[in-house]
C-alpha cells in the first residue's frame, strides 16, 4: 500500500474506485477524483435515490440509520465487511483541500441539517474541525429528529476515532490495548477500520499466501462437490451413496479428508472433474506418500482390493518389475489390517515386505502361513519349520506342506527354483 | 489442613495464612448470611487457599456456579460473585442480578474480582445497568498461590502467550507485585539474577516498586538469599520433551489441574470379596496430589522406571507393619498397634491408589507408540538428523495423529536445529495444513512468532555448542539411583535447570559464551538490606534460592530442582515459583488459535 497524506488516505479507504487505484498513475488519480466529484454533484442535483450512492453518502428519508438494501440485492461478503458496514455511519472524509468549490460543500450547517430532514443527499465531510462538528450537532438537536442527531453524532465519533487511530500509531502499547479492547467487546467493524487505517498488513508471506489461496480453492470445490453430491444422494440414483450414505457435509473439512472423501465416492472419475482424486492431487500438490495412504485407506474401507492392486502395479508400465509403494509395505499391511482385509489380500502385501524378520513377524501375526513356511524354507531352517508345524491347524494344507518340506530335504534344495517360481505365480 | 506447606525450608503457610486472612476480612465486610456464585475457573486455585469450612465459619451458606439465567433461590442476605475480570462474565452477572430483582428480594450484591478489578468490567456492568446494585466491589489479589511446600504458582495460564505473542506484559506486572508481597512476608531478597527480556522487565519493576516504598524499611530477616528470574523462551526445548518422572507422566497423560488429577475409574474399582464387580464406576477418579501424602512425596520425582521398585518396597513395609499384630501380646502392645492403625490404613490406601496409577501409566509407556515417539525426541535432543524431514513425523501426520503431538515434535526438531532448513520447514507446514486444515496457518504463525518453529536463517546451528557446554545430554543417565538431573528425562538434562545449577556453582561467568547464544540479556542486581539484617551464616548452612519461571515450568524441571536441593554437597535449597505449571501439550495449546477446531 502506498503511504498517502491523511486526506488522500481517506479517499483511498473509501473510494469505490479502488480497483483502479494502481500505484503510480497520478493523473488518473486526480481525473478519477474529478469525475467522481462531478458524478456526486450531479446526483445531489438530481436527488434521486440510488443504491450505489449510499455507499458514499448519508441519505436520510426518515428511515432508521442503516443501509438500505433492496430485497434480493445481495452484497458480496467482502463488500459487506469492508465497505458498507464501515460506511454505515462513516460518511466520507475524502475531500482534499483543492475541492473547496465543491457544489455540496457550500451548504451551512443549518442548511445541511435541513436537507437531511428532507431526505436529500448531503456531504458531512466539509465539517472538519471539532467546532464545526459540534455546531452541526447543535443544529441537529434543534431539528428534533432523532435519526439525524444520531447520524451526526456517529459522524463526529467516526472522525474523532480516526484522529485517535493516528495518535495511537505512535503509542504502540496503548494501541495494543485498544485493539485488545475492541476484540473483547467484539467491535469488528471498528477493529477492521483501525487495522486498515494503520496499514496493518496481514502477517502472510508469499509462501503463506499460497496456502491461503489453496484454502480458498478448496472451499470453492467443497461447495461444488457438496451441492452435486447432495443432489445425487437425494435422487437415489447413484449406488455408492445408497450403499454408504454420507455421514457429514464435506464443507470445511481439511484437504486430506476431502481427498479421502473423493477416493471413497469419486474414485474412478476422469481427471477433468473437480472431484477426481487425481485432479485434487495435482491441484494441491499433495505428496505421493499422502496420496497413496489416503487412497489405500479409502479403497480398503470399501474392500475394493482390485483398486489397490492397480494402484501398486500400475507402475509396471514405467519399467518396474514388481509392486512398488512410496510407503513401506509394512505400513500398507497395517492399514489393510485395520480395514479388516482378508488373509489372501494381506498375504500378498506381507510377501512384499523386504526385511525378512519383519516379514515373518507380520506373517505370523496375520496368519499368512505360506509366507512363514516359504521364508523358513528359504532360510533352510528345519528347527523353525518343526516349531511352526505346531502352530498351524492339524490336517491343514499348511501342515501337509511343512511335512513335505521336512520329508524331502534333498528335493527342497533341488527344487528351490521351482518353488520360487511357484510363489510368484500365486 | 495445609501442614505440607510448612515442612519445607521456607514456611509457605505464612503466605497462605495471609491470603486466608484477606479472604476472611472481605467476607466479614458483607454482614449476614451469604451465598457465593463462583466463576468455575476460580474454584481450583481457591481450593489451594481455603476449604469450605473456612467459608462456612463466615456464614457462607450456599455456593453456586456462575451460569446465565436465573440464580437458584438462596434465601440469604448477601450474594457474592467471585469472578475473573472478564467481560462475558459481567453479562452473566447482569442477567443474574436482573432475575433476582424480579423476585423483589432484598438481597445485597457484591463482587470480588480475582486477581484484579478491571475498569472495563465495571464499565460493562454500568452499561448493563447493574453497577449500582453492588454494595461492595473489591479485588482479591491472588498473585502467588502456595501449591506445595516448595512451590508457588500464579496459575496464570495465558502468561506465555501474552508476553511472547501479544506483547502484553500485564502478567509481568502481576509477577513483580507478587514478588513484592513475598518480600513483605519473607524479607528483602538481597541478590537478583535473571536471564531473558521478561526477567529484565520484572527485575526493573521490582526495583522501582522498592524505591517507591523507600520510606518504610522491611525489618524482616531475609529468608531467601537469591532470586533467579528465568524466561521460558530462554529454554524452549525442555517443555517439548516428554517428562519421564512419575508426576511428570501423570501430567503428560492425564493433566494435573490445581493439584488434582482425574483418572479413568476402572482400575480403582473396589473389589469386595465374593461380589462380582457388577457395576463399574463411571465417574472419573479424582486424586489430590501433593506432598501431604507421604508416599506421593517419596515417588513423584522419581524416574518412572524406578517407581515400580519403590512401590513394592513400600508394600513390603506396610505388610510387615500389619503382620505386627501377631506379635502384639500384651494389652499395651495391642493398644500401641491399634493406635497406629489409622496411619497404616491411610498408607495402604495411598499405596493402592498409586499402584493403580502406575499401572495406568505403564500401559502407555510400554506401548509401541510411546516408545517410537520418545526415540524421535531423543534423536532430536542428541542432534541426530535434525536437518532432514523425519519419517516418523511424516507417518504420524498421514495417520492423523493428534495435531499437538505433531507440533511438539516439529517444534522440537526446529529448536534442536536452530531453525529448520527452508525445504523441511515448507514440507512440514504443507503437510500439516493439508491434513489438519488450512485454518491452522494461524497457529503455525504463532509458533513462529514465539520462536518455537522457524526457518533457519544463519547456517550456523549453535544448539550442539549449547548442548555440549551445558552437558544437556548424559549418555548413562541412572534412572534408579540418579547422580545427575538428567534422570528426569532419561538422558536429557533440562537447560533451564542447568543454568540454575551453574549459577550456584561455579557461576555464570564460566558460561558467558552460551548465555550470549540464548535470547535476552542476563543480569545481576543487588538490593540493599538495612543494617543488622545481614545473615550470619552457620557453618554448613544451605543457602536458599527462589527460582521464578516466567511463562511456565514443568513437573520434571521441578523434580530436577528438588534433586539438586537434596544433593548433599549442593549447599543450595530451591523454592520454585512460576506463572503456571505446564507441559508440552498445555503449552502448545495455549499458543494455538482455535485449538478446539482440531481435526478428530
Amino acid at each position: 500500500m502506498m503511504k498517502n497524506k491523511p486526506d488522500e488516505e481517506d479517499y483511498w479507504n473509501s473510494s469505490k474506485f479502488k480497483a483502479f487505484t494502481f500505484d503510480d498513475e497520478d493523473d488518473e488519480f486526480s481525473r478519477l477524483k474529478e469525475s467522481k466529484q462531478a458524478v456526486n454533484s450531479i446526483r445531489s442535483l438530481v436527488e434521486e435515490e440510488d443504491d450505489e450512492d449510499e455507499v458514499e453518502k448519508v441519505s436520510w428519508s426518515g428511515e432508521p440509520v442503516g443501509r438500505k438494501t433492496k430485497p434480493g440485492n445481495f452484497q458480496p461478503f467482502t463488500d459487506s465487511l469492508s465497505e458498507s458496514s464501515v460506511k454505515l455511519y462513516a460518511p466520507e472524509l475524502r475531500k482534499p483541500k483543492s475541492e473547496s468549490k465543491d457544489y455540496i460543500s457550500d451548504w451551512s450547517p443549518e442548511e445541511t441539517i435541513h436537507r437531511m430532514q428532507q431526505g436529500k443527499v448531503v456531504s458531512l465531510e466539509r465539517f472538519r474541525s471539532l467546532q464545526d462538528k459540534l455546531l452541526l450537532l447543535d443544529f441537529s438537536v434543534r431539528a428534533h429528529d432523532g435519526n439525524i442527531i444520531t447520524a451526526v453524532i456517529l459522524f463526529t465519533l467516526t472522525s474523532i476515532i480516526r484522529v485517535l487511530f493516528r495518535e495511537l500509531e505512535s503509542r504502540q502499547t496503548a494501541l495494543r490495548h485498544f485493539i485488545h479492547y475492541l476484540t473483547e467487546i467484539r467491535d469488528h467493524r471498528l477493529l477492521l477500520e483501525l487495522l486498515s487505517n494503520l496499514f496493518f498488513s496481514l502477517p502472510f508471506s508469499p509462501e503463506e499466501s499460497a496456502h491461503v489461496q489453496d484454502h480458498y480453492t478448496l472451499l470453492e470445490r467443497q461447495i461444488i462437490i457438496e451441492a452435486t453430491d447432495r443432489l445425487a444422494e437425494h435422487a437415489g440414483k447413484v449406488e455408492i451413496f445408497q450403499k454408504f450414505p454420507r455421514r457429514a457435509s464435506i464443507l470445511n473439512m481439511p484437504l486430506i479428508t476431502t481427498l479421502y472423501y473423493c477416493c471413497f465416492y469419486h474414485y474412478n472419475e476422469p481427471e477433468g472433474t473437480y472431484s477426481s482424486p487425481l485432479n485434487i492431487r495435482h491441484t494441491f500438490r499433495i505428496s505421493e506418500k499422502q496420496y497413496f495412504v489416503t487412497v489405500l485407506a479409502a479403497r480398503a474401507k470399501l474392500k475394493a482390493w482390485s483398486d489397490l492392486d492397480a494402484l501398486f502395479t500400475s507402475r509396471n508400465w514405467l519399467g518396474f518389475t514388481k509392486k512398488k509403494s512410496p510407503l513401506s509395505f509394512h505400513r500398507v499391511v497395517d492399514i489393510l489390517q485395520k480395514n479388516s482385509a482378508p488373509t489372501q489380500v494381506l498375504q500378498e502385501y506381507v510377501g512384499l515386505v523386504d526385511d525378512a524378520d519383519l516379514r515373518i513377524g507380520l506373517a505370523q501375526k496375520h496368519k499368512c502361513h505360506d509366507i512363514v513356511i516359504n521364508t523358513y524354507r528359504d532360510l533352510k531352517d528345519r528347527q523353525l519349520l518343526l516349531g511352526y508345524r505346531g502352530k498351524v491347524e492339524r490336517g491343514s494344507a499348511e501342515e501337509r506342506k511343512i511335512n513335505d518340506l521336512l520329508d524331502s530335504p534333498v528335493r527342497k534344495r533341488r527344487n528351490y527354483d521351482h518353488h520360487h517360481h511357484y510363489q510368484h505365480v500365486t | 489442613m495445609a501442614a505440607h506447606l510448612s515442612y519445607g525450608r521456607v514456611n509457605l503457610n505464612i503466605l497462605r495464612e495471609a491470603a486466608r486472612k484477606e479472604l476472611r476480612e472481605f467476607l466479614d465486610k458483607c454482614a449476614g448470611s451469604k451465598a457465593i456464585v463462583w466463576d468455575e475457573y476460580l474454584t481450583g486455585p481457591f481450593g489451594l487457599i481455603a476449604q469450605y469450612s473456612l467459608l462456612k465459619e463466615h456464614e457462607v451458606e450456599k455456593m453456586f456456579t456462575l451460569k446465565s439465567g436465573r440464580l437458584p433461590s438462596a434465601d440469604v442476605k448477601n450474594i457474592i460473585f467471585f469472578v475473573r475480570p472478564r467481560l462475558e462474565l459481567m453479562d452473566i452477572i447482569a442477567e443474574n442480578v436482573f432475575s433476582e430483582d424480579k423476585r423483589h428480594s432484598s438481597v445485597d450484591f457484591h463482587i470480588l474480582f480475582v486477581p484484579r478489578r478491571s475498569m472495563l468490567c465495571e464499565q460493562r456492568l454500568k452499561e448493563q445497568g447493574v453497577l449500582s446494585s453492588f454494595i461492595n466491589i473489591d479485588e482479591y489479589i491472588l498473585d502467588l498461590i502456595p501449591y506445595d511446600g516448595d512451590l508457588l504458582s500464579m496459575e496464570y495460564e495465558s502468561a506465555f502467550r501474552e508476553c511472547y505473542l501479544e506483547n502484553d506484559q500485564t502478567s509481568l506486572y502481576h509477577t513483580a507485585k507478587g514478588l513484592m508481597t513475598l518480600q513483605a512476608l519473607y524479607g528483602t531478597i538481597p541478590q537478583i539474577y535473571g536471564k531473558g527480556e521478561c526477567a529484565r522487565h520484572v527485575a526493573n519493576m521490582m526495583l522501582r516498586m522498592k524505591r517507591e516504598f523507600a520510606g518504610s524499611q522491611n525489618q524482616i530477616l531475609p529468608v531467601f538469599d537469591t532470586l533467579l528470574l528465568l524466561d521460558r523462551n530462554v529454554d524452549l526445548l525442555t517443555p517439548l520433551a516428554t517428562q519421564l518422572t512419575y508426576e511428570g507422566l501423570i501430567d503428560e497423560i492425564y493433566g494435573i489441574n490445581n493439584g488434582y488429577v482425574k483418572l479413568p475409574p476402572e482400575k480403582f474399582a473396589q473389589k469386595k470379596q465374593g461380589e462380582a464387580s457388577k457395576d463399574l464406576p463411571t465417574e472419573p477418579k479424582k486424586l489430590q496430589l501433593n506432598s501431604a501424602e507421604e508416599l506421593y512425596a517419596e515417588i513423584r520425582d522419581k524416574n518412572f522406571n524406578a517407581v515400580g521398585a519403590a512401590l513394592s518396597k513400600k508394600a513390603k513395609i506396610i505388610s510387615a507393619a500389619f503382620e505386627e499384630r501377631h506379635n502384639a501380646k500384651t494389652v499395651g502392645e495391642i493398644k500401641q498397634f491399634v493406635s497406629q492403625l489409622p496411619h497404616m490404613q491411610a498408607a495402604r490406601s495411598s499405596l493402592a491408589n498409586h499402584t493403580s496409577v502406575a499401572e495406568l501409566i505403564k500401559d502407555i509407556t510400554t506401548s509401541e507408540a510411546f516408545f517410537d515417539n520418545l526415540t524421535v525426541e531423543q534423536e532430536f535432543m542428541t542432534g541426530v538428523d535434525t536437518d532432514k524431514v523425519n519419517t516418523y513425523i511424516e507417518d504420524s501426520i498421514s495417520q492423523k495423529d493428534p495435531l499437538i503431538k505433531i507440533l511438539r515434535l516439529v517444534c522440537m526438531q526446529s529448536v534442536c536445529n536452530n531453525g529448520l532448513r527452508q525445504k523441511v520447514f515448507d514440507f512440514y507446514k504443507r503437510e500439516i495444513l493439508q491434513t489438519y486444515g488450512y485454518e491452522h496457518i494461524l497457529t503455525l504463525n504463532n509458533l513462529e512468532k514465539a520462536g518455537l518453529l522457524k526457518p533457519q536463517i544463519s547456517s550456523r546451528n549453535n544448539y550442539p555448542t549449547i548442548r555440549k557446554t551445558l552437558k544437556l545430554w548424559m549418555e548413562d543417565a541412572n534412572e534408579q539411583n540418579p547422580n545427575d538431573i538428567s534422570y528426569v528425562y532419561s538422558g536429557y538434562a533440562p537447560l533451564s535447570i542447568r543454568l540454575t545449577q551453574v549459577l550456584a556453582r561455579p557461576g555464570w561467568r564460566s558460561i558467558e559464551e552460551v548465555l550470549k547464544m540464548l535470547p535476552g540479556p542476563h543480569f545481576e542486581e543487588r538490593q540493599q538490606l538495612p543494617a543488622g539484617l545481614h545473615k550470619k551464616r552457620q557453618q554448613g548452612e544451605n543457602r536458599t534460592t527462589l527460582v521464578f519461571f516466567l511463562g511456565g515450568v514443568t513437573y520434571a524441571e521441578i523434580a530436577a530442582l528438588r534433586f539438586l536441593s537434596q544433593m548433599e554437597d549442593s549447599g543450595m535449597e530451591y523454592i520454585i515459583a512460576t506463572t503456571k505449571l505446564i507441559n508440552g501439550t498445555t503449552w502448545i495449546k495455549s499458543l494455538m488459535d482455535r485449538p478446539e477446531s482440531q481435526a478428530p
